[in-house]
């Protein structure tokens, strides 16, 4: 909350400032979010959405190509297992046409068919013929099989059907797994005999675990109830029943997506081996393929993430700089505004002040005298001379016009301060100015005035007026502190680049220590009974302020007193400065 | 030694009465409400000190104190004003103005100035009399 307090910006609460001002923009904070806002929607949305059509698409196409890749693998495994089986059924083929009967019952000439075929075709484990009745006539092999009765089992009805027959694999009486190729041949009459050969499945497993298979990829080939015909990876050994449901029946090579029965996702290729009891299994797992995807899919987020991230900074940052700006703008102009109806409205005060009390001076004159003369007649004529009342009836007039007079300067004293007109001037020739109005005082009272203004003081802009009145009421306050035959030392002084500095120096009267601090206070002063108003001081503060600038004070009693007067080299126009010491003033 | 004293003021009743209550005062004083009759008066007449209106229809004060001074560099001249600003204080100084008293006046401050002026006046021709004495002194090769 403290941060949050810490970083808010100044407009926030600050809401009614336009109302101030017509046509002002109110609501700072309402500008503020919805920029915040539109510039978020117009900024962050497109991003996001953007990013989410290419996040699918990307996914979707990686997901396509891991598909594709599976099919096109299980397609050509299928086409290797195919013609493995398709080139041993021809070479039977070919023996069962090439030789009759009567050779083939001919050990000898089996055994070297054997071994012949042996050569030329791996996995060829032995032969044998066997007549309609399911005996077998002929075996050449390493197993002693010969004279073993085959009429009941299954691949012999079969084979009886179908003229052609490969057998799942089993594991016989040899307790080997393998399966066998028989083909029938016909003889005269209904009587047939039938080819077999055994084939060892070791061959499939080898050309299965030559696949490279990537994302822990499985090779395997199940028959149509699912009973495992090759060992597999991680679906169970031969023989046994797979944990993957049986695929449905296509002609094609299909992929799907699946789950295993350890909830593992997985994608599976699979491809019926026609005329053969086979289907070809690959299985992969889905995260394993997918890992460069979710790589991508990681920098992608990040990508996102980050962006979003700093443009919302960029967008708060932004918003809140250029509202702030705004809102100092509308405040200045508020301000200004303010400001300029606010002297607008002294300046026509002042002008009235000044006509009426000019136009009330002159019949306030003649009654002064007036009275003065009817006080006169009073005076030198005995007849009145001890008539008090009328004589006080005079005084009462003679002061009730001095208030009025006091009240027509004021106004006029007002009307003086408020317009500051900036000009460019010479203080030295400003000083000189009102030292002339002062130089007959000085000369009649012998006091010496000295002025030092170095030569590298350059000329301000200031106000003239305010100015001669400033240095007008310190020379006078100066010079009523001073005995006849004193001296008053005016130095002008650089300070710094923007400010000169004044000091007044008399080695007059001096103030008491205790009236120091309230000298610049209105209504004080030590000379209440000589006519003081105690207001110069007060009103040459003011000045001093609205003309930008500070008037300071040393003094000791009994050894004089100095002024210091700062101002601005440049001076501008400071609002309120001391109006109501100037109404007061007179 | 009375003072001669011009009082210059548009208002009628203000010369007047003022006029009045200062010759009370054993003052010599002559009044006019015409700018330009005081300068003719200043013409044949010395005055110790005039004291004149800032504003009046016919001539402006300052123009006022310009002529008169242009005919008599020695004249004393007190301007009156009902709205006295330093910026005027200055110029009618700078024209020689030998004091500026605000409307309504005190007739205690007046009577000051007017003896401030008088004196003032006494020098000045003192010292111009000196001044041709020694001219003449000097003309004739003493």
């Amino acid at each position: 909350m403290k941060i949050l307090e810490k970083i808010k910006p100044e407009f926030w609460d600050d809401e009614d400032i336009g109302a101030k001002v017509s046509g002002g923009l109110s609501n700072f904070r309402r500008i503020w979010q919805l920029t915040v806002l539109l510039t978020l929607v117009v900024t962050v949305f497109p991003l996001i959405f953007m990013t989410l059509v290419n996040y699918t698409a990307m996914q979707a196409s990686a997901k396509a190509e891991i598909l594709l890749h599976t099919s096109r693998l299980v397609s050509n495994t299928r086409r290797t297992v195919s013609f493995f089986l398709e080139e041993r059924r021809f070479a039977l083929n070919f023996i069962i046409e090439d030789n009759n009967v009567e050779e083939l019952k001919d050990p000898f000439r089996l055994g070297a068919i054997l071994e012949n075929m042996k050569k030329g075709l791996s996995g060829v484990a032995d032969l044998g013929i066997i007549d309609s009745s399911g005996m077998q006539r002929n075996y050449v092999g390493p197993y002693k099989l010969g004279g073993k009765n085959y009429s009941g089992q299954e691949w012999f009805k079969e084979v009886t059907e179908q003229g052609v027959y490969i057998s799942d694999i089993f594991l016989g009486f040899r307790n080997i797994p393998h399966l066998v190729i028989a083909i029938k041949q016909r003889l005269a009459g209904d009587s047939f005999y039938v080819l077999r050969a055994s084939v060892d499945i070791e061959r499939f497993k080898e050309l299965l675990s030559q696949l490279e298979l990537s994302g822990m990829g499985d090779a395997f080939i199940i028959n149509h109830r699912g009973i495992l015909q090759t060992p597999s990876r991680y679906h169970g050994n031969v023989l046994e029943k797979i944990s993957l449901p049986v695929p449905k029946f296509s002609a094609a090579t299909e992929v799907f997506e699946t789950r295993t029965s350890e909830g593992i996702p997985v994608i599976v290729g699979y491809a019926y081996i026609t005329d053969t009891p086979f289907i070809l299994m690959i299985v992969k797992q889905q995260g394993e393929l997918m890992k460069p995807w979710y790589k991508t899919r990681t920098k992608i987020l990040w990508f996102l993430g980050a962006s979003i991230t700093v443009i919302v900074f960029v967008i708060l940052g932004g918003a809140t700089y250029l509202v702030n700006r705004i809102h100092r703008a509308e405040r200045n102009r508020a301000m200004i505004m303010h400001k300029m109806e606010y002297s607008n409205k002294m300046a026509s005060l002042g002008r009235l002040a000044a006509g009426v009390a000019h136009e009330i001076n002159n019949p306030l004159a003649i009654i002064s005298e007036k009275a003065g003369f009817i006080k006169d007649m009073f005076t030198f004529k005995d007849i009145y001379a001890k008539d008090q009342k009328l004589l006080d009836t005079a005084d009462c007039i003679t002061s009730s016009v001095e208030r009025c007079a006091a009240i027509t300067r004021r106004l006029l004293n007002f009307a003086r301060h408020t317009d500051v007109s900036i000009q460019t001037l010479d203080l030295k020739t400003v000083i000189l100015e009102v030292l002339g109005f002062m130089g007959k005082e000085a000369e009649y009272r012998s006091i010496s005035v000295s002025v030092d203004v170095p030569d590298d003081i350059p000329k301000i802009r200031s106000d003239r007026g305010k100015l001669q009145e400033i240095f007008l009421n310190v020379i006078n306050n100066a010079f009523a502190a001073l005995n006849d035959g004193g001296s008053l030392d005016i130095t002008v002084k650089r300070q710094g680049d923007s400010l000169v500095s004044l000091s007044f120096a008399d080695n007059g009267c001096g103030i008491a220590e205790a009236d120091i601090k309230r000298i610049f206070e209105p209504f004080f002063s030590t000379k209440t009974q000589k006519g003081g108003t105690g207001l110069g001081l007060s009103i040459t503060y003011g000045l001093v302020k609205k003309i930008g600038g500070r008037i300071d004070v040393q003094s000791q009693a009994g050894k004089g007193t100095t002024f210091t007067v700062c101002l601005p080299l440049v001076s501008e126009e400071k609002e309120g400065g001391n109006t109501d010491a100037g109404i007061i003033g007179g | 030694m009375s003072e001669k004293i011009l009082l210059v003021d548009d208002e009628e009743e203000f010369v007047k009465a003022l006029g009045e209550r200062m010759r009370n005062r054993g003052m010599n004083v002559s009044e006019t409400t015409s700018p330009s009759e005081a300068i003719k008066k200043v013409e044949s007449e010395s005055f110790d000190a005039v004291i004149l209106d800032l504003q009046m229809p016919e001539m402006d004060g300052l123009e006022a104190l310009a002529a008169l001074k242009k005919k008599q560099p020695e004249l004393q001249i007190i301007l009156l004003t009902g709205h006295a600003t330093v910026e005027k204080g200055i110029e009618a100084m700078k024209l020689g103005a030998m004091d500026l008293v605000e409307k309504p006046a005190d007739l205690k401050t007046l009577t000051e100035k007017i003896k401030k002026a008088q004196a003032k006046k006494m020098i000045l021709v003192e010292k111009k009399t000196e001044e041709r004495i020694k001219s003449i002194i000097g003309g004739k090769g003493w």
